[in-house]
């Protein structure tokens, strides 16, 4: 029979091509269902994969689209290693944009360079705050993070509906709900002319790299990762849990109101009841794809949001049904899951019950 | 489901992979037309609509027009790169037909001045963008009479979405509607913070219904309030298209949005060289808005009375705002014989008197 | 009184589909697998049931369609969590996007049709009787169903043996695993039936309450049945009780509105889920209690060597 069996230690050659293999075999499963569709398959997968990094634009695009995956995931990704699950970034990036917005507009007739450096300070602390809230109710009442922080989402998008209904609408704007326009010092320098690549693509950068070195070499990183794998163990070795589960929901919460301000300050330029577009919930599937590890968010970052603008361009060349998107980027992650197992895995045949004396595995939690 | 599962349809359809990468003929003749919705065409409400508009160019002009539609574009950040994706593809005349497009329309249209944009239902224009709205509220007048009149309770129920003028003036509309021809008629109104939530929608519905409300109107995309109707056996305006299908009993009449008349004067505008940026508020005179066919239930006196006041709206004869007219509060609003301003319509955030409840902001 | 009996009408339909989905992911965590994906079960459930309605004219068949076809899900979700032990959380969460998109396409040619009327249970005399007639001996045959549900895995978690080793496998499936029982293939049936349960609440939304197919249906009900699930503290009892206040607070903003009571919508429309986060801060502040039902190994992968 086929037996799974794991690894003496993870396969560097697996980490490294498994995603790749993902990749081929979405494309191959992609042509079936456009078969099944009746559409020409390779077309469509070379509009998905292929034509957005042929131009300019749409590279900016791009990256414009993966900069808050990016963000909020590097965010989460610390949250994830320690087990505190997080589910409600897009709430926080909701918050972040809204306090970050409503700076922008009190501050409408003021213009000066300082403006944005606050406008981002009040974004950060807004998903801080946001983020605080499933943090104090975890630690105060034990309450479970994953569905105070989820249930949080759909207040935070209410909320934004009240406030662009009320008191940050647009004076102007014959009572329709969507504020002002930021003035230019309320938004994101453009790095490249006629395109819509703002600043925050290059603090995201620097972002990643922040977060590799302190993954890397930090001792908060360790301790992070102690609290996921064995939380009782880390408790012995002198971590407090409670400091963990604050500074991961803070981390998360700063960097989800980064990207929420940012793409309010950036491509949309304005707060609108529409703004939040489901970054936060798409982000935790970036985390896993990068194996909460930054450089793997980075490039799953950049993945993901390349199928969503190959999507967009299918749709616009061979009238694909939208859903058809969706589908496929579902595929890619379950190929792309499914094929992690490579990594600390190996398949074997194997003709008869195996006669070796190991025991069973016991979790770090039952030897305490 | 079929399709999906036909398997013969695959070994016919691997032909399809020797098909060309990329199919590239020569479209010199052309126009290409770009359609951005903000929904699924499968809503069967708003941007089923705009689509059955853009099946209409299609028939009208054949060879003429290639159409391309991008459906379920968030209003969010993602709306400039479909609207500038489809401009980069040559489309020579775009439209983007949800509110929240207005400010994409206008950046992406300065890039592409070449390029001509029609956005709907917003209020902002340039050289190059136009924007264009159905009078909706004409029809809501209408549908009021009608709703007035086959009241039993005198109680109406309204499904409304989001305090935004839109939604405001066609309440108001309705009611004025419903007032001119039973002056005992109350209106119940549910604001369910959504534009397309089908089980949301048929709560507010049934709650509506509960609390003996006989006929319903709603602001909301999907069908589910006039299902709902049907099974409750009581009386439905349908929205946005003809929802007969879904409540063959309980439909009294739709408000039925027809943008192929528009779309197919402003391709050939632009066909023919004659576009320019305008503005273009239609409603039952322009042909933009359609009453669909009176229910079974309605009797031919108040069809008469209705089909009246939708000749003389659509004759300009009358204006469901005209004076005198207060505000819910009792200050005055339209002075005796006063008509109601385009500019004061388009921004109505207020209730006329005698709608109960508090407008929320 | 009709009002009174109305509004509890409205508050069981509404509460429904959420108790399928809820009951099923119940027993999925029980086992100790967390499966995000229920929205997606949910929505493949609702579009089966209302396609195969339609094509075959048969509730039956409908209904059969969705339980199967959430169950596929759930078995694909299994597939991958409990084979080839990808993470679960990630694994849902794609599960639910790949299902919605499904829904659509395979919704394409069935929006704009609607079926004709669930059956209701119907005793003569006895279901015209006032208030108990139409609220305990007139509802749809899957509210029943879903009632008995709850009740059977009730019997089952605390009665037989196989909910047992469920129970114990949630707790520490190595150490469940060591005493000998099969963790994955447990595991395999919770998810199946966690799916063949999203699929039914998926389509009790499209054959019950409202008889038609639309996009995106769902609406968010698959992550409020999540929630639920540990509001309810992993009993199933309280998992009802859950359901039903949350339906009854939707249902009831929505009626105070028609009443004229003026509060922003917006905030009425926030309370079931800030009402969610007071009740489970409030059956959360005893530690030793959520303990007690909580499955220790909830989205833990399990590997056996041996």
């Amino acid at each position: 029979m086929l037996k799974l069996e794991r690894r003496k230690e993870p396969s560097k050659f697996m980490l490294y091509v498994t995603p790749f293999v993902a990749v081929v075999l979405t494309m191959l499963a992609g042509l079936l269902l456009f078969l099944l569709l009746g559409k020409a398959p390779v077309q469509a997968i070379t509009l998905i994969y292929f034509t957005p990094l042929t131009s300019i634009f749409s590279l900016t695009e791009l990256a414009v689209k993966a900069t808050p995956l990016i963000l909020i995931a590097i965010g989460l990704s610390f949250g994830f290693r320690a087990g505190i699950w997080n589910i409600g970034a897009e709430g926080q990036f909701i918050m972040g944009a809204v306090c970050g917005g409503a700076v922008a507009l009190a501050l409408y007739e003021v213009q000066g360079i300082w403006v944005l450096p606050l406008m981002c300070v009040a974004g950060i602390i807004g998903g801080m705050l946001w983020a605080a809230i499933p943090a104090y109710l975890r630690i105060r009442f034990n309450a479970n993070e994953i569905l105070v922080s989820l249930m949080l989402v759909y207040v935070a998008t209410l909320l934004l509906s009240i406030l662009v209904h009320g008191v940050l609408r647009d004076p102007d704007g014959h009572n329709f709900p969507e504020s002002r326009l930021f003035h230019d010092s309320a938004t994101l320098p453009i790095l490249i002319e006629n395109t819509r690549a703002h600043l925050g693509i290059i603090v995201t950068l620097v972002v990643v790299v922040i977060a590799w070195v302190f993954v890397q070499r930090h001792i908060i990183g360790f301790q992070i990762k102690a609290l996921g794998d064995a939380p009782r163990a880390a408790k012995f070795a002198g971590f407090s849990e409670n400091r963990i589960i604050w500074l991961c929901f803070l981390t998360s919460g700063a960097l989800a109101g980064l990207a929420g301000l940012f793409e309010a300050a950036g491509p949309v330029g304005q707060l609108v009841p529409a703004l939040p577009v489901g970054y936060g919930f798409t982000a935790i599937i970036v985390a896993f794809l990068g194996r909460l590890n930054p450089i793997g968010i980075f490039l799953g970052g950049l993945l993901m949001a390349l199928t969503y603008i190959g999507g967009e361009g299918a749709q616009i060349a061979m009238s694909l049904p939208s859903a058809t998107t969706s589908v496929f980027q579902g595929m890619l992650l379950f190929f792309l899951l499914a094929t992690d197992i490579l990594i600390n895995f190996r398949f074997r045949w194997i003709s008869k019950k195996p006669d070796s004396l190991e025991p069973a595995p016991v979790s770090l939690q039952q030897a305490e | 489901m079929k399709r999906l599962f036909g398997m013969i349809w695959v070994l016919g359809a691997l032909a399809l992979l020797a098909a060309p990468l990329v199919s590239t003929p020569a479209y010199a003749q052309k126009t290409k037309v770009g359609f951005v919705y903000v929904g699924p065409i499968g809503d069967h409400g708003w941007s089923y609509q705009h689509h059955q508009g853009l099946l209409e160019l299609k028939k009208a002009f054949g060879d003429k027009v290639e159409t391309t539609h991008v459906e379920n574009v968030s209003e969010g950040p993602d709306a400039e790169r479909v609207i500038q994706q489809l401009a980069q593809a040559g489309h020579n005349i775009i439209f983007t037909t949800s509110f929240g497009y207005m400010n994409p329309t206008l950046k992406v249209a300065k890039r592409f001045p070449n390029v001509k944009f029609e956005h709907s239902t917003g209020f902002k224009r340039s050289k190059n963008v136009s924007t264009y709205n159905i009078r909706f509220y004409e029809g809501r007048y209408v549908a009021g009479i009608v709703a007035g009149k086959m009241s039993k309770s005198n109680t109406i129920g309204y499904i409304a979405s989001f305090p935004i003028p839109e939604v405001v003036m066609g309440i108001n509309a309705a009611y004025l509607g419903a007032k001119s021809v039973n002056p005992d008629v109350k209106f119940k109104i549910v604001w369910v913070s959504t534009w397309f939530d089908p089980g949301k929608e048929a709560d507010a519905a049934k709650a509506l219904s509960d609390q003996g409300a006989d006929v319903l109107f709603q602001h909301t995309d999907s069908p589910a309030a006039m299902k709902l109707a049907e099974q409750k056996n009581i009386s439905a305006i349908g929205q946005a298209s003809d929802m007969k299908a879904f409540g063959p009993n309980a439909q009294l009449t739709a408000l039925v949005n027809n943008w192929g008349p528009y779309y197919v004067s402003r391709v050939k505008a632009a066909m023919d060289g004659s576009w320019k940026s305008t503005d273009t508020w239609g409603g039952i005179g322009q042909n933009m808005l359609n009453i669909a066919a009176w229910g079974s239930k309605v009797p031919a006196d108040v069809a008469k009375l209705a089909e009246k006041a939708r000749d003389d709206i659509a004759s300009g004869k009358l204006h469901p705002f005209t004076g005198p007219l207060k505000k819910q509060d009792g200050s005055d609003f339209l002075k005796a014989g006063e008509v109601i301003s385009d500019k004061d319509l388009s921004g109505m955030n207020f209730y006329v008197q005698g709608i109960d409840g508090k407008l929320p902001k | 009184m009709d009002l009174f009996v109305n509004i509890l009408l409205g508050i069981s339909i509404a509460a429904t589909p959420l108790v399928f989905a809820a009951i099923g992911e119940l027993v999925v965590e029980k086992s100790g697998v967390l499966n995000l994906g229920v929205e997606g079960m949910m929505i493949i459930g609702a579009i089966s049931g209302f396609a195969v309605t339609i094509e075959t004219g048969s509730f039956i068949l409908g209904i059969l369609a969705s339980i199967v076809a959430g169950a596929l899900m759930a078995f694909l979700f299994g597939v991958l969590t409990q084979s080839l032990l990808a993470n679960q959380v990630a694994t849902g969460l794609a599960l639910t996007m790949f299902g919605l998109g499904l829904a659509a396409l395979i919704g394409q040619d069935y929006s704009g049709k609607s079926t004709g009327d669930f059956p209701k249970l119907d005793i003569p005399f006895i279901s015209d009787l006032p208030i108990v007639g139409p609220l305990i001996f007139g509802q749809d045959y899957l509210l029943y169903l879903s009632i008995i549900l709850v009740v059977a895995v009730i019997w089952f978690f605390n009665k037989t043996r196989a909910g047992l080793i469920i129970r114990a496998i949630g707790e520490n499936h190595d150490a469940a695993h060591t005493i000998g029982y099969p963790v994955v293939l447990y595991r395999y049936y919770a998810l199946l039936f966690g799916g063949a349960c999203a699929g039914l609440g998926g389509a009790y939304l499209s054959l019950v309450q409202t008889p038609i197919w639309v996009e995106n249906m769902t609406a968010g009900r698959g992550w409020i049945a999540l929630a639920l699930v540990v509001f309810a503290a992993w009993r199933p009892g309280r998992a009802l009780l859950g359901a039903y206040l949350f339906g009854g607070i939707t249902i009831l903003q929505l009626h105070s509105q028609g009443f004229g009571i003026n509060i922003e919508p917006q905030i009425l429309a926030m309370l079931p889920y800030l009402a969610t986060i007071v009740v489970l801060v409030l059956i959360s502040r005893d530690k030793t209690k959520v303990r007690l039902n909580a499955p220790a190994s909830l989205a833990k992968s399990f590997y056996a060597s041996t």
